[in-house]
Protein backbone atom coordinates (compact mmCIF):
# COMPACT_ATOMS: atom_id res chain seq x y z
CA UNK A 1 0.00 0.00 0.00
CA UNK A 2 0.97 3.60 -0.56
CA UNK A 3 3.14 4.34 2.69
CA UNK A 4 2.87 8.20 3.83
CA UNK A 5 5.14 9.88 6.21
CA UNK A 6 2.48 11.86 7.66
CA UNK A 7 -0.25 8.67 8.33
CA UNK A 8 -3.35 8.34 6.38
CA UNK A 9 -1.85 5.27 4.38
CA UNK A 10 -4.57 2.88 2.60
CA UNK A 11 -3.53 0.52 5.65
CA UNK A 12 -4.57 3.17 8.38
CA UNK A 13 -8.20 3.50 6.28
CA UNK A 14 -8.45 -0.08 6.43
CA UNK A 15 -7.70 -0.44 10.10
CA UNK A 16 -9.76 2.01 11.51
CA UNK A 17 -13.04 1.74 9.64
CA UNK A 18 -14.70 -0.74 11.74
CA UNK A 19 -14.48 1.82 14.23
CA UNK A 20 -15.77 4.51 11.92
CA UNK A 21 -20.04 5.77 11.60
CA UNK A 22 -20.59 3.78 8.75
CA UNK A 23 -23.98 3.28 5.90
CA UNK A 24 -26.97 1.81 6.86
CA UNK A 25 -27.89 0.57 2.99
CA UNK A 26 -31.20 0.94 2.91
CA UNK A 27 -33.84 0.31 -0.84
CA UNK A 28 -31.97 2.51 -2.53
CA UNK A 29 -28.63 3.25 -1.11
CA UNK A 30 -28.19 -0.95 -1.00
CA UNK A 31 -26.59 -1.40 -4.44
CA UNK A 32 -23.89 1.36 -4.23
CA UNK A 33 -22.52 -0.16 -1.02
CA UNK A 34 -22.41 -3.73 -2.47
CA UNK A 35 -20.83 -2.51 -5.63
CA UNK A 36 -18.10 -0.80 -3.57
CA UNK A 37 -17.66 -3.92 -1.34
CA UNK A 38 -17.26 -5.34 -5.21
CA UNK A 39 -14.28 -2.59 -5.63
CA UNK A 40 -16.55 -0.48 -7.96
CA UNK A 41 -18.16 3.31 -7.72
CA UNK A 42 -21.12 3.79 -8.84
CA UNK A 43 -23.20 6.74 -9.88
CA UNK A 44 -26.57 7.50 -11.45
CA UNK A 45 -28.27 8.76 -14.77
CA UNK A 46 -31.23 9.43 -15.81
CA UNK A 47 -32.83 7.47 -18.91
CA UNK A 48 -34.73 10.20 -19.51
CA UNK A 49 -32.75 13.44 -19.39
CA UNK A 50 -29.43 12.13 -18.86
CA UNK A 51 -29.10 13.90 -15.77
CA UNK A 52 -26.18 12.53 -13.86
CA UNK A 53 -25.68 12.00 -9.81
CA UNK A 54 -24.79 11.42 -6.15
CA UNK A 55 -26.01 10.72 -3.49
CA UNK A 56 -27.82 8.36 -4.85
CA UNK A 57 -31.61 8.52 -4.74
CA UNK A 58 -35.13 7.22 -5.67
CA UNK A 59 -35.40 9.85 -8.41
CA UNK A 60 -33.94 12.02 -11.12
CA UNK A 61 -33.51 15.62 -9.20
CA UNK A 62 -33.92 17.56 -12.71
CA UNK A 63 -36.68 15.83 -13.97
CA UNK A 64 -38.34 13.12 -10.93
CA UNK A 65 -37.70 9.52 -13.22
CA UNK A 66 -35.95 6.81 -11.63
CA UNK A 67 -32.53 6.55 -12.50
CA UNK A 68 -30.28 3.90 -13.46
CA UNK A 69 -26.68 2.89 -12.14
CA UNK A 70 -23.59 3.25 -14.23
CA UNK A 71 -20.34 2.24 -13.12
CA UNK A 72 -17.50 5.26 -12.85
CA UNK A 73 -14.26 4.86 -14.24
CA UNK A 74 -12.60 5.82 -10.84
CA UNK A 75 -10.99 8.33 -12.20
CA UNK A 76 -11.70 11.74 -11.02
CA UNK A 77 -10.24 15.24 -9.14
CA UNK A 78 -10.23 17.23 -6.03
CA UNK A 79 -13.02 20.01 -6.54
CA UNK A 80 -11.99 21.13 -2.94
CA UNK A 81 -10.63 19.56 0.40
CA UNK A 82 -9.99 20.39 3.87
CA UNK A 83 -7.06 19.02 6.03
CA UNK A 84 -9.38 18.12 9.40
CA UNK A 85 -6.83 18.87 12.53
CA UNK A 86 -9.05 18.86 15.29
CA UNK A 87 -12.00 15.88 15.82
CA UNK A 88 -12.87 14.85 19.21
CA UNK A 89 -14.60 11.88 17.76
CA UNK A 90 -13.22 8.59 17.73
CA UNK A 91 -11.71 7.36 15.53
CA UNK A 92 -11.00 10.41 13.75
CA UNK A 93 -9.10 11.66 16.72
CA UNK A 94 -6.44 9.64 16.51
CA UNK A 95 -6.06 9.71 12.69
CA UNK A 96 -6.29 13.97 12.10
CA UNK A 97 -4.72 15.43 10.17
CA UNK A 98 -6.74 13.59 7.28
CA UNK A 99 -8.02 15.13 4.20
CA UNK A 100 -11.72 15.55 3.57
CA UNK A 101 -12.54 16.48 0.03
CA UNK A 102 -15.18 16.79 -2.65
CA UNK A 103 -13.97 14.62 -5.21
CA UNK A 104 -15.24 15.20 -9.01
CA UNK A 105 -15.58 11.81 -10.82
CA UNK A 106 -14.65 12.10 -14.73
CA UNK A 107 -18.29 11.40 -15.15
CA UNK A 108 -19.62 14.53 -13.00
CA UNK A 109 -21.31 13.60 -10.00
CA UNK A 110 -19.04 14.50 -6.85
CA UNK A 111 -18.84 12.91 -3.89
CA UNK A 112 -17.35 13.52 -0.04
CA UNK A 113 -14.31 11.20 0.82
CA UNK A 114 -11.41 10.95 2.24
CA UNK A 115 -7.90 11.65 0.24
CA UNK A 116 -5.33 8.64 1.63
CA UNK A 117 -2.00 7.69 0.57
CA UNK A 118 -0.39 11.06 0.23
CA UNK A 119 1.09 14.06 2.74
CA UNK A 120 -2.33 15.91 3.27
CA UNK A 121 0.04 18.98 2.39
CA UNK A 122 0.38 17.48 -1.15
CA UNK A 123 -3.34 17.57 -1.62
CA UNK A 124 -4.36 20.36 -3.98
CA UNK A 125 -7.17 21.19 -5.83
CA UNK A 126 -8.04 19.67 -9.30
CA UNK A 127 -5.55 17.56 -8.19
CA UNK A 128 -5.85 13.90 -10.33
CA UNK A 129 -7.14 10.62 -8.10
CA UNK A 130 -8.53 7.46 -8.63
CA UNK A 131 -10.68 5.29 -6.36
CA UNK A 132 -10.08 2.48 -4.22
CA UNK A 133 -12.64 0.88 -1.59
CA UNK A 134 -12.04 -1.17 0.93
CA UNK A 135 -14.65 -3.76 1.67
CA UNK A 136 -16.25 -3.96 5.69
CA UNK A 137 -18.29 -6.41 5.72
CA UNK A 138 -20.66 -8.46 3.20
CA UNK A 139 -22.47 -6.21 0.82
CA UNK A 140 -21.01 -3.03 2.31
CA UNK A 141 -17.69 -1.78 0.91
CA UNK A 142 -16.65 2.17 1.42
CA UNK A 143 -14.73 4.15 -1.86
CA UNK A 144 -12.16 6.64 -1.25
CA UNK A 145 -9.55 8.58 -3.26
CA UNK A 146 -5.85 8.45 -3.67
CA UNK A 147 -3.70 10.22 -5.70
CA UNK A 148 -3.69 9.15 -9.50
CA UNK A 149 -1.03 6.82 -10.56
CA UNK A 150 1.27 7.70 -13.43
CA UNK A 151 0.68 5.62 -15.91
CA UNK B 1 -52.01 45.68 0.92
CA UNK B 2 -53.68 47.93 3.80
CA UNK B 3 -50.70 49.49 5.62
CA UNK B 4 -52.15 49.26 8.56
CA UNK B 5 -51.29 45.57 8.12
CA UNK B 6 -47.82 46.52 7.74
CA UNK B 7 -45.68 43.81 9.35
CA UNK B 8 -43.71 45.84 12.53
CA UNK B 9 -40.99 44.34 14.67
CA UNK B 10 -42.38 45.75 18.30
CA UNK B 11 -40.40 44.05 21.05
CA UNK B 12 -37.25 42.58 21.09
CA UNK B 13 -35.70 40.43 24.41
CA UNK B 14 -32.10 38.70 25.28
CA UNK B 15 -31.66 36.66 27.96
CA UNK B 16 -28.95 36.43 29.87
CA UNK B 17 -25.23 35.03 28.42
CA UNK B 18 -22.93 34.43 26.75
CA UNK B 19 -22.15 32.28 29.72
CA UNK B 20 -25.49 31.60 31.88
CA UNK B 21 -25.42 28.20 33.55
CA UNK B 22 -28.24 29.20 35.99
CA UNK B 23 -30.24 28.91 32.62
CA UNK B 24 -31.83 25.70 31.40
CA UNK B 25 -32.92 26.12 27.33
CA UNK B 26 -36.35 26.48 28.05
CA UNK B 27 -35.62 28.90 31.16
CA UNK B 28 -33.31 31.09 28.07
CA UNK B 29 -37.23 31.13 26.27
CA UNK B 30 -38.60 32.34 29.31
CA UNK B 31 -36.36 35.17 30.03
CA UNK B 32 -36.21 36.28 26.79
CA UNK B 33 -40.02 36.21 26.24
CA UNK B 34 -40.69 37.90 29.40
CA UNK B 35 -38.01 40.65 28.74
CA UNK B 36 -39.65 41.25 24.88
CA UNK B 37 -42.80 41.96 26.49
CA UNK B 38 -41.38 44.34 28.81
CA UNK B 39 -39.79 46.23 26.17
CA UNK B 40 -42.71 46.46 23.58
CA UNK B 41 -45.45 46.63 26.22
CA UNK B 42 -47.50 43.75 24.34
CA UNK B 43 -49.82 41.88 26.71
CA UNK B 44 -49.05 38.01 26.23
CA UNK B 45 -52.59 37.23 26.17
CA UNK B 46 -52.53 39.69 22.95
CA UNK B 47 -49.79 36.79 21.35
CA UNK B 48 -51.93 35.17 18.25
CA UNK B 49 -48.81 33.06 15.94
CA UNK B 50 -45.57 31.32 17.49
CA UNK B 51 -42.78 30.30 16.11
CA UNK B 52 -40.03 28.28 17.49
CA UNK B 53 -37.03 25.93 16.40
CA UNK B 54 -35.06 23.53 18.28
CA UNK B 55 -36.77 24.57 21.41
CA UNK B 56 -36.35 23.26 24.73
CA UNK B 57 -34.52 20.00 25.60
CA UNK B 58 -32.24 20.63 22.64
CA UNK B 59 -30.67 22.66 20.66
CA UNK B 60 -30.73 19.43 17.79
CA UNK B 61 -34.29 18.98 18.61
CA UNK B 62 -36.30 19.99 16.15
CA UNK B 63 -39.58 18.41 16.89
CA UNK B 64 -40.77 20.27 20.32
CA UNK B 65 -42.73 23.39 18.95
CA UNK B 66 -46.15 22.31 20.25
CA UNK B 67 -44.40 21.52 23.83
CA UNK B 68 -42.68 24.49 23.97
CA UNK B 69 -46.18 26.98 22.64
CA UNK B 70 -48.11 24.85 25.64
CA UNK B 71 -45.08 25.24 28.05
CA UNK B 72 -45.44 29.14 27.23
CA UNK B 73 -49.03 29.00 27.38
CA UNK B 74 -49.54 30.45 23.97
CA UNK B 75 -53.10 30.31 22.38
CA UNK B 76 -51.91 30.54 18.80
CA UNK B 77 -54.20 30.37 15.63
CA UNK B 78 -50.92 30.47 13.25
CA UNK B 79 -47.78 28.59 14.10
CA UNK B 80 -44.40 28.04 12.41
CA UNK B 81 -41.53 25.19 13.03
CA UNK B 82 -39.44 25.77 9.87
CA UNK B 83 -36.16 24.50 10.61
CA UNK B 84 -33.38 25.07 8.59
CA UNK B 85 -30.71 25.38 11.07
CA UNK B 86 -29.19 28.88 12.20
CA UNK B 87 -31.24 30.91 9.72
CA UNK B 88 -34.50 29.41 10.99
CA UNK B 89 -35.33 32.87 12.49
CA UNK B 90 -35.18 34.82 9.02
CA UNK B 91 -37.54 32.20 7.26
CA UNK B 92 -40.09 33.05 10.49
CA UNK B 93 -39.46 36.69 9.75
CA UNK B 94 -40.35 35.89 6.30
CA UNK B 95 -43.58 33.43 6.72
CA UNK B 96 -45.05 35.93 9.75
CA UNK B 97 -44.46 39.19 7.67
CA UNK B 98 -46.80 37.63 5.25
CA UNK B 99 -49.40 35.92 7.89
CA UNK B 100 -49.70 38.96 9.39
CA UNK B 101 -50.11 40.94 6.00
CA UNK B 102 -53.09 38.32 5.24
CA UNK B 103 -54.97 38.59 8.73
CA UNK B 104 -54.03 34.81 9.70
CA UNK B 105 -52.98 36.39 12.95
CA UNK B 106 -52.16 39.81 14.35
CA UNK B 107 -49.32 39.41 16.46
CA UNK B 108 -46.22 36.54 16.53
CA UNK B 109 -43.73 35.66 19.08
CA UNK B 110 -40.54 33.89 18.23
CA UNK B 111 -38.26 32.46 20.71
CA UNK B 112 -35.10 30.70 21.03
CA UNK B 113 -33.30 29.32 24.11
CA UNK B 114 -29.99 27.12 24.33
CA UNK B 115 -27.53 26.36 26.89
CA UNK B 116 -25.13 24.86 24.51
CA UNK B 117 -21.63 26.00 26.30
CA UNK B 118 -22.91 25.17 29.86
CA UNK B 119 -24.34 21.94 28.46
CA UNK B 120 -21.97 20.42 25.80
CA UNK B 121 -18.87 22.53 26.61
CA UNK B 122 -17.03 23.67 23.47
CA UNK B 123 -17.26 20.78 20.56
CA UNK B 124 -19.67 21.50 18.03
CA UNK B 125 -17.95 22.79 15.43
CA UNK B 126 -15.31 19.51 15.78
CA UNK B 127 -16.56 16.76 17.30
CA UNK B 128 -17.94 14.93 14.42
CA UNK B 129 -21.77 14.58 13.74
CA UNK B 130 -22.11 10.39 14.36
CA UNK B 131 -20.67 8.18 17.25
CA UNK B 132 -18.10 5.69 17.12
CA UNK B 133 -19.20 2.53 14.80
CA UNK B 134 -22.47 4.04 14.44
CA UNK B 135 -24.91 3.07 11.33
CA UNK B 136 -26.22 6.04 10.15
CA UNK B 137 -29.24 6.23 7.73
CA UNK B 138 -30.64 8.59 5.21
CA UNK B 139 -28.74 10.93 3.37
CA UNK B 140 -26.30 11.51 5.88
CA UNK B 141 -24.53 7.90 5.30
CA UNK B 142 -22.82 9.34 2.18
CA UNK B 143 -20.76 11.72 4.65
CA UNK B 144 -21.02 9.46 7.53
CA UNK B 145 -17.63 7.49 6.82
CA UNK B 146 -15.39 10.36 5.96
CA UNK B 147 -15.16 12.16 9.41
CA UNK B 148 -15.57 15.69 7.94
CA UNK B 149 -16.77 18.23 10.92
CA UNK B 150 -18.75 21.16 10.95
CA UNK B 151 -15.88 23.62 10.61
CA UNK B 152 -14.82 21.65 7.83
CA UNK B 153 -17.45 22.03 5.54
CA UNK B 154 -16.85 25.74 5.67
CA UNK B 155 -13.71 25.54 4.86
CA UNK B 156 -14.08 23.91 2.10
CA UNK B 157 -15.71 26.92 0.77
CA UNK B 158 -13.30 29.01 2.15
CA UNK B 159 -10.28 26.62 0.08
CA UNK B 160 -12.23 26.82 -3.13
CA UNK B 161 -13.05 30.55 -2.75
CA UNK B 162 -9.51 31.13 -2.13
CA UNK B 163 -8.56 28.90 -5.33
CA UNK B 164 -10.92 30.63 -7.53
CA UNK B 165 -10.49 34.40 -6.63
CA UNK B 166 -7.11 34.30 -4.00
CA UNK B 167 -9.00 35.30 -1.48
CA UNK B 168 -6.27 35.56 1.40
CA UNK B 169 -6.25 34.25 4.65
CA UNK B 170 -5.71 37.90 5.68
CA UNK B 171 -8.72 39.47 3.73
CA UNK B 172 -11.18 36.86 5.92
CA UNK B 173 -9.33 37.38 9.34
CA UNK B 174 -10.41 40.89 8.79
CA UNK B 175 -13.94 40.31 9.42
CA UNK B 176 -12.83 38.35 12.62
CA UNK B 177 -10.72 41.78 13.57
CA UNK B 178 -13.64 44.02 12.95
CA UNK B 179 -16.21 41.99 14.92
CA UNK B 180 -14.20 41.97 18.03
CA UNK B 181 -14.04 45.78 17.29
CA UNK B 182 -17.78 46.01 17.72
CA UNK B 183 -17.60 43.26 20.71
CA UNK B 184 -15.71 45.54 22.78
CA UNK B 185 -18.17 47.86 22.63
CA UNK B 186 -20.75 45.08 24.31
CA UNK B 187 -20.33 44.59 28.18
CA UNK B 188 -22.63 40.92 27.13
CA UNK B 189 -19.83 39.68 24.79
CA UNK B 190 -18.11 36.44 25.03
CA UNK B 191 -14.96 37.99 24.03
CA UNK B 192 -13.87 41.98 23.92
CA UNK B 193 -10.25 41.92 23.98
CA UNK B 194 -8.94 43.71 20.60
CA UNK B 195 -7.54 41.48 18.13
CA UNK B 196 -5.03 41.64 14.93
CA UNK B 197 -4.96 39.94 11.37
CA UNK B 198 -2.23 38.83 12.88
CA UNK B 199 -3.81 36.81 15.84
CA UNK B 200 -5.85 35.46 13.50
CA UNK B 201 -3.84 33.59 11.07
CA UNK B 202 -0.87 32.68 13.69
CA UNK B 203 -4.12 30.96 15.70
CA UNK B 204 -4.29 27.06 15.33
CA UNK B 205 -5.74 25.59 12.27
CA UNK B 206 -8.35 23.40 12.90
CA UNK B 207 -9.95 22.53 9.35
CA UNK B 208 -7.16 24.25 6.72
CA UNK B 209 -7.43 27.03 5.74
CA UNK B 210 -9.80 28.27 8.81
CA UNK B 211 -8.12 28.72 11.96
CA UNK B 212 -9.68 28.74 15.58
CA UNK B 213 -10.04 32.83 15.35
CA UNK B 214 -12.00 32.45 11.89
CA UNK B 215 -14.36 30.30 14.29
CA UNK B 216 -17.02 31.57 15.98
CA UNK B 217 -17.55 31.30 19.65
CA UNK B 218 -19.74 28.94 21.82
CA UNK B 219 -22.26 30.14 24.41
CA UNK B 220 -25.53 30.11 25.80
CA UNK B 221 -27.73 32.68 24.93
CA UNK B 222 -31.48 33.01 24.01
CA UNK B 223 -33.99 35.76 22.12
CA UNK B 224 -37.27 36.84 21.71
CA UNK B 225 -38.81 38.74 18.70
CA UNK B 226 -42.76 40.15 18.30
CA UNK B 227 -44.05 41.14 15.57
CA UNK B 228 -47.25 43.12 14.79
CA UNK B 229 -49.22 45.50 12.64
CA UNK B 230 -48.36 48.79 12.23
CA UNK B 231 -51.77 49.72 13.45
CA UNK B 232 -51.08 48.04 16.65
CA UNK B 233 -47.79 49.33 17.04
CA UNK B 234 -49.29 52.37 17.80
CA UNK B 235 -50.20 51.64 21.38
CA UNK B 236 -46.76 50.07 21.88
CA UNK B 237 -44.03 51.53 23.80
CA UNK B 238 -41.00 51.28 21.24
CA UNK B 239 -40.96 53.07 17.79
CA UNK B 240 -42.12 50.18 15.31
CA UNK B 241 -39.25 48.71 12.83
CA UNK B 242 -41.05 47.94 9.71
CA UNK B 243 -40.71 44.76 7.87
CA UNK B 244 -39.82 46.01 4.45
CA UNK B 245 -38.59 42.99 2.41
CA UNK B 246 -37.89 40.02 3.26
CA UNK B 247 -36.81 35.79 1.55
CA UNK B 248 -35.26 32.68 1.58
CA UNK B 249 -33.64 30.14 -0.69
CA UNK B 250 -32.22 26.68 -0.53
CA UNK B 251 -29.17 25.45 -2.69
CA UNK B 252 -28.22 22.02 -0.86
CA UNK B 253 -28.24 20.67 2.92
CA UNK B 254 -25.52 18.42 3.20
CA UNK B 255 -22.01 20.25 2.47
CA UNK B 256 -21.01 17.34 -0.65
CA UNK B 257 -24.06 18.99 -2.48
CA UNK B 258 -23.77 21.87 -2.27
CA UNK B 259 -23.39 23.39 -5.99
CA UNK B 260 -20.79 25.70 -6.11
CA UNK B 261 -18.58 26.35 -3.44
CA UNK B 262 -18.40 29.74 -3.72
CA UNK B 263 -21.69 30.30 -4.00
CA UNK B 264 -25.02 30.79 -1.33
CA UNK B 265 -28.55 30.58 -1.80
CA UNK B 266 -28.45 34.74 -0.57
CA UNK B 267 -27.62 35.69 -4.14
CA UNK B 268 -31.27 34.81 -4.61
CA UNK B 269 -32.71 35.00 -1.33
CA UNK B 270 -30.93 38.95 -1.15
CA UNK B 271 -32.01 40.44 -4.86
CA UNK B 272 -35.88 39.16 -3.86
CA UNK B 273 -35.46 40.58 -0.38
CA UNK B 274 -34.80 43.53 -1.91
CA UNK B 275 -36.72 44.08 -4.79
CA UNK B 276 -39.84 43.54 -2.07
CA UNK B 277 -38.04 46.44 0.09
CA UNK B 278 -37.86 48.30 -2.72
CA UNK B 279 -34.04 49.38 -1.81
CA UNK B 280 -30.54 48.21 -3.07
CA UNK B 281 -26.89 47.33 -1.21
CA UNK B 282 -26.10 50.74 -1.55
CA UNK B 283 -29.06 52.11 0.54
CA UNK B 284 -28.27 49.65 3.73
CA UNK B 285 -26.97 51.14 6.55
CA UNK B 286 -25.48 48.19 8.52
CA UNK B 287 -25.50 44.39 8.44
CA UNK B 288 -26.06 41.77 10.54
CA UNK B 289 -24.52 38.95 9.20
CA UNK B 290 -24.48 35.05 9.93
CA UNK B 291 -20.85 34.58 11.05
CA UNK B 292 -20.09 31.19 11.95
CA UNK B 293 -17.36 31.49 10.51
CA UNK B 294 -15.74 34.57 8.57
CA UNK B 295 -15.75 32.54 5.20
CA UNK B 296 -19.40 33.03 6.03
CA UNK B 297 -19.58 36.53 6.02
CA UNK B 298 -17.50 36.95 3.14
CA UNK B 299 -19.79 34.40 0.70
CA UNK B 300 -23.21 36.17 2.20
CA UNK B 301 -21.70 40.13 1.54
CA UNK B 302 -21.02 38.78 -2.48
CA UNK B 303 -23.84 36.81 -2.48
CA UNK B 304 -26.14 40.13 -1.18
CA UNK B 305 -24.42 42.27 -3.81
CA UNK B 306 -22.36 44.31 -1.43
CA UNK B 307 -19.31 43.89 -3.63
CA UNK B 308 -19.00 42.15 -6.95
CA UNK B 309 -18.38 37.70 -6.70
CA UNK B 310 -14.94 37.59 -6.15
CA UNK B 311 -14.41 40.72 -4.88
CA UNK B 312 -15.32 39.70 -1.06
CA UNK B 313 -11.84 40.17 0.09
CA UNK B 314 -10.56 43.28 -1.06
CA UNK B 315 -14.33 44.86 -0.19
CA UNK B 316 -13.30 43.67 3.79
CA UNK B 317 -9.74 44.13 3.79
CA UNK B 318 -11.17 47.98 3.07
CA UNK B 319 -12.33 48.53 6.42
CA UNK B 320 -16.28 48.56 4.95
CA UNK B 321 -16.99 46.38 7.45
CA UNK B 322 -16.09 48.41 11.14
CA UNK B 323 -18.10 50.84 12.50
CA UNK B 324 -17.40 54.00 10.42
CA UNK B 325 -17.04 52.42 7.69
CA UNK B 326 -19.44 52.23 4.86
CA UNK B 327 -21.24 49.25 5.73
CA UNK B 328 -20.73 48.32 9.60
CA UNK B 329 -21.21 44.66 10.59
CA UNK B 330 -22.33 42.25 13.76
CA UNK B 331 -22.36 45.25 15.85
CA UNK B 332 -23.03 43.10 19.02
CA UNK B 333 -20.19 41.67 18.31
CA UNK B 334 -21.43 38.73 16.36
CA UNK B 335 -21.35 34.92 16.60
CA UNK B 336 -17.69 35.30 16.26
CA UNK B 337 -17.17 36.96 19.72
CA UNK B 338 -20.39 37.67 21.39
CA UNK B 339 -22.58 35.49 21.21
CA UNK B 340 -23.34 31.62 19.50
CA UNK B 341 -25.62 29.46 21.33
CA UNK B 342 -25.87 26.92 18.21
CA UNK B 343 -28.24 29.15 15.83
CA UNK B 344 -27.41 32.39 15.91
CA UNK B 345 -30.17 33.99 13.44
CA UNK B 346 -32.33 35.75 16.24
CA UNK B 347 -29.63 37.76 17.60
CA UNK B 348 -29.51 39.15 13.95
CA UNK B 349 -32.86 40.55 13.90
CA UNK B 350 -32.49 41.60 17.84
CA UNK B 351 -29.24 43.43 16.87
CA UNK B 352 -31.07 45.43 13.11
CA UNK B 353 -33.90 46.43 15.34
CA UNK B 354 -31.90 48.34 18.63
CA UNK B 355 -29.47 49.53 15.84
CA UNK B 356 -32.92 51.22 14.06
CA UNK B 357 -34.24 51.70 17.02
CA UNK B 358 -30.99 53.81 17.69
CA UNK B 359 -30.73 52.31 20.82
CA UNK B 360 -27.15 50.22 20.27
CA UNK B 361 -25.23 52.43 22.38
CA UNK B 362 -21.81 52.72 21.63
CA UNK B 363 -21.89 50.81 18.97
CA UNK B 364 -24.52 53.03 17.44
CA UNK B 365 -24.49 53.31 13.60
CA UNK B 366 -25.37 57.41 13.02
CA UNK B 367 -28.42 57.76 11.26
CA UNK B 368 -28.87 53.74 11.08
CA UNK B 369 -32.50 53.57 8.67
CA UNK B 370 -31.94 50.64 6.74
CA UNK B 371 -30.39 47.03 8.23
CA UNK B 372 -30.43 43.68 6.71
CA UNK B 373 -30.23 40.48 8.49
CA UNK B 374 -29.44 37.61 7.21
CA UNK B 375 -28.59 34.24 8.06
CA UNK B 376 -27.36 31.39 7.04
CA UNK B 377 -28.45 27.64 8.15
CA UNK B 378 -27.09 24.05 7.77
CA UNK B 379 -24.06 24.33 5.66
CA UNK B 380 -24.24 27.58 3.87
CA UNK B 381 -27.16 25.33 3.07
CA UNK B 382 -30.64 27.94 3.67
CA UNK B 383 -29.99 31.98 3.20
CA UNK B 384 -32.65 33.56 4.78
CA UNK B 385 -32.71 37.56 4.04
CA UNK B 386 -34.68 40.21 6.25
CA UNK B 387 -34.63 43.82 5.45
CA UNK B 388 -35.87 46.41 8.31
CA UNK B 389 -36.77 49.83 8.20
CA UNK B 390 -37.01 52.75 10.45
CA UNK B 391 -39.63 54.32 8.33
CA UNK B 392 -43.09 53.58 6.68
CA UNK B 393 -42.46 51.87 3.30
Amino acid sequence: MNPDPAGGTTDDVAASLGRRPLPLPDNVSGPYWEAAARGEVLYQECPACGHRQLYPRALCTACAVEPEWRRASGRGSVHTFTVIRQNWAEPFRELAPYVVAIVELEEGPRMMTNVTGCAPEDVHIGMPVEAYTIAVEEGLGVPFWRPASID
Amino acid sequence: MSAARTPVIVGIGLSDGPVAPHLDAVQHHVVALRRALEDSGVRKADIDGYCCAGAGKSTSDPDDLAPMAEYLGIEHRWLDGTMVGGSSFEFFAQHAAGAIRDGQCDTVLMTYGSDLLSRQGRTLGSKGHFGRSARVPGPAQYEAPYGNVLIGAYAMAAQRHMHEYGTTPEQLAEIAVAVREHAALNPDALYRDPITVDDVVSSRMIADPLHKLDCCVISDGGGAVIMTTAERARDLRQPPVFVLGTAGAQTHWQISEMPDFTATGAAAAGAEAFRRAGVTPADIDTVQLYDSFTITVLLLLEDLGFCPKGEGGRFVASGALRLGGKLPLNTDGGGLSCTHPGMRGIFLLIEAVRQLRRQAGPAQVPDASLALACGSGGWLSCIGTTILGRDAP
